[in-house]
């Protein structure tokens, strides 16, 4: 009898600690916080945090908190932030993710760990592929996806002879393949720098010397700062035009300036896209931040956007992993991108466009979209992904 | 042709401002046997308060003595109050001190200007190109740093090797213990030394801004190659500091440029795209391997007796 009582006694607290823990939602969020890259991660930190307050600090109807981790862009600082989130903050959710370096060293242990993983950036190759799982959502883009776009670009407009480059690391080689997927002309070069590398004065000259009609580049966040400029400064940009991917967002923008003028970027977001969601996104980060969003942000707002969608689905009890995947899939929740839609590996269907750089009226350097590359796409992977044979 | 020697002009550029850097650091560790892992923050101080008064006050011919005076006054601060202690304790305190130095002022900028990054422009009356090389038009700025430097370069020439001070600091590199019997006063010469590399290690640190990022943590790679540098040059002598980095200098910026299309020749050609940049960023490393392996004292060490 008085075990009994003894063992009822005993298993009280752990009742209660679990009635509490299912009464919250949390998030973490895994990005670049600090350093040259964190011109990226920034605004996904604030996108996160606009996101939660337009809900009301609620997800799904539950009260909700997001853990911030700095990854420092270290695959590592990764893997222990993602580590910390699991074990000691009892995360149900984990998204960030900016870069595809972070994102593979953490997914093995955030999958194995039946924790929904939500990139709101990174989109390598492999996890649209082989290695998908039910647990993983891309909210972003497949990395291959936005240089396909500006290779179909520049081989419909006849630019046929193109110098490539980008950082030697995992979302580089995907970036230059997604390109050679669809540009069919001349590679003048192909060149992999160092990740990080702050001078490319040694590759531009090579570029010079190559004399070809276009170059095109990825180069994400600080490095795009660097290059862009020294593009520029070193005088090839007025004859050989500049064509990149993640490279001049409104967050580099503002340190290349005219540097960047007339340059193309392709992607699947711009803050002047003339969708309703989009416009509103960008109204309040704006007035909030005082700074216009990047593509990193406005994938953050709709993946908390996601998550809170998910979470009501399965009326708050967030054991039912199932049915949350089942409600992610559907993707019913207001996107930045208007028409928004996951393919069978968890992976976006969405536009591609081509934005241009141009100096708006206050003489400022701006974003502005010029065509519609690509309508409903969906990247070259998902056809070995294991999800779609079923 | 003329490609080779626009690469060879890049590798000058880079050469001088690891000239800037190596020269303060082969001082202070030839004269004062202290190993200064805190060089690389003056470097930063200088970078990041000519940057911020250059975005404050638009004039960048305000911003230099800004960023110089505010490296120097951290330089000579950082002597007086903890150098001072570390002179007769052993390298591997030197080392953990000058070391929690640079966390405690990566974290102090951070604290100051925030943790994003900072981008100065270069300065409008450098905005150009100018033409030395045909059809390579050359950055103004850049070609400013070359001429900086090289006139620093000269300038310290002078005064080590012509001046009185000069001769006391060669004394000083050569036998510090004899240098200080004979009267020199090796208390101010400490100060002053120290005082000089923090002002040089500024002007590269300022000279580099508006080309590079202004980040916390900015000075701990280039002081890595400073330490190649005065490796490879011999430690304490500036001679060498300036032929070792003009070397590494030419020899990154020409593996970068050359050791890709190398490697295609014999490589498949995704194993060259990956084994060529990985290359080039150890060829430096690599060099200093094998000068420390044939001869340790570096190419060019300071005459010892």
């Amino acid at each position: 009898m008085k075990a009994k009582w003894l063992l009822a006694a005993g298993l009280l607290p752990l009742f209660a600690t679990h009635a509490s823990a299912a009464d919250k939602v949390k998030i973490g969020l895994i990005t670049t916080l600090s350093g040259p890259e964190a011109v990226m991660g920034n605004p996904m930190r604030d996108s996160a945090n606009l996101a939660l307050s337009m809900l009301g600090g609620k997800i799904g109807g539950l009260p909700a908190e997001i853990v911030f981790g700095d990854d420092q862009q270290k695959p590592d600082m990764g893997r222990q932030q993602a580590e910390k989130m699991l074990k000691k903050d009892k995360v149900n959710f984990i998204t960030g993710m900016l870069g595809s370096n972070v994102l593979l060293a953490v997914y093995r242990q955030v999958i194995g760990a039946h924790t929904i993983l939500i990139s709101a950036n990174a989109g390598p190759h492999q996890l649209a592929g082989k290695m998908c799982s039910p647990y993983f959502f891309a909210m972003g883009s497949q990395n291959d996806e936005a240089p396909e776009a500006m290779g179909h670009y520049l081989i419909a407009h006849h630019v046929d002879d193109v110098y490539v480059m980008a950082p030697n690391y995992a979302a580089g080689h995907d970036m230059i393949s997604g390109f050679k997927r669809t540009y069919k002309g001349k590679i003048a070069g192909e060149v992999y720098t160092t990740f990080g590398q702050h001078d490319y004065q040694a590759e531009i000259s090579q570029i010079r010397a190559a004399k070809p009609k276009a170059v095109f580049v990825f180069y994400p966040g600080g490095m795009g700062i660097q290059f862009v400029k020294q593009y520029a400064e070193f005088g090839l940009k007025k004859d050989i035009p500049l064509y990149s991917v993640y490279t001049v967002d409104p967050g580099t923008l503002k340190a290349e300036r005219e540097a960047a003028l007339g340059n193309y970027d392709a992607s699947f977001w711009g803050a002047d896209l003339d969708i309703a969601r989009s416009q509103q996104y960008v109204a309040a980060f704006t007035k909030k931040y005082h700074y216009t969003p990047p593509n990193y942000g406005a994938v953050t707002f709709d993946a908390i956007f996601a998550i809170d969608s998910a979470v009501k689905a399965v009326h708050g009890d967030l054991s039912n992993k199932k049915g949350m995947i089942a409600a992610l899939e559907k993707a019913n929740f207001p996107s930045v991108r208007g028409n928004f839609a996951f393919n069978t590996n968890h992976f976006p269907i969405e536009n591609f466009y081509l934005f241009t750089v141009v100096k708006t009226a206050d003489g400022k350097e701006s974003l502005k979209k010029r065509e519609t590359i690509f309508t409903a796409h969906k990247d070259a992977y998902a056809s070995e992904c294991p999800m779609t044979k079923k | 042709m003329l490609l080779l020697l626009v690469q060879a002009f890049n590798g000058l550029q880079f050469g001088v401002m690891l000239f800037l850097m190596a020269a303060g650091l082969t001082l202070v560790f030839g004269i004062m046997n202290v190993v200064n892992l805190a060089h690389g923050s003056l470097y930063m101080v200088g970078a990041y308060v000519c940057a911020e008064t250059y975005v404050a006050t638009h004039s960048f011919l305000l911003a230099i003595p800004a960023g110089l005076l505010a490296a120097l006054a951290t330089g000579v601060i950082i002597e007086i109050g903890i150098f001072r202690a570390l002179y007769t304790r052993d390298h591997l305190d030197q080392v953990l001190a000058t070391f929690g130095l640079t966390l405690m002022f990566n974290d102090l900028v951070r604290i100051i200007w925030g943790s994003d990054a900072i981008y100065a422009t270069v300065p409008k009356f450098l905005a150009g190109q100018v033409v030395i090389i045909p059809g390579a038009p050359y950055p103004a700025y850049r070609l400013a740093i070359i001429v900086v430097g090289l006139a620093v370069a000269a300038l310290l020439y002078l005064i080590i090797a012509r001046t009185r001070y000069g001769m006391i600091i060669r004394a000083g590199a050569s036998n510090r213990v004899m240098a200080g019997a004979l009267g020199a006063n090796i208390v101010v010469l400490y100060t002053v030394v120290f005082a000089l590399g923090a002002l040089l290690a500024g002007l590269a640190g300022l000279m580099a801004g508006p080309i590079f990022t202004v980040a916390s943590g900015m000075g701990d790679s280039i002081l890595i190659l400073a330490f190649v540098v005065i490796v490879i040059g011999g430690i304490g002598s500036i001679r060498g500091a300036f032929i070792a980095a003009l070397a590494v200098g030419f020899i990154d910026t020409m593996g970068r440029a050359y050791l890709r299309p190398l490697f295609g020749l014999f490589l498949p050609s995704t194993a060259a795209d990956n084994a060529g940049p990985a290359v080039a960023s150890m060829l430096i490393y690599i060099v200093m391997a094998a000068v420390l392996f044939f001869r340790p004292q570096g190419l060019f060490p300071p005459r010892m007796r």
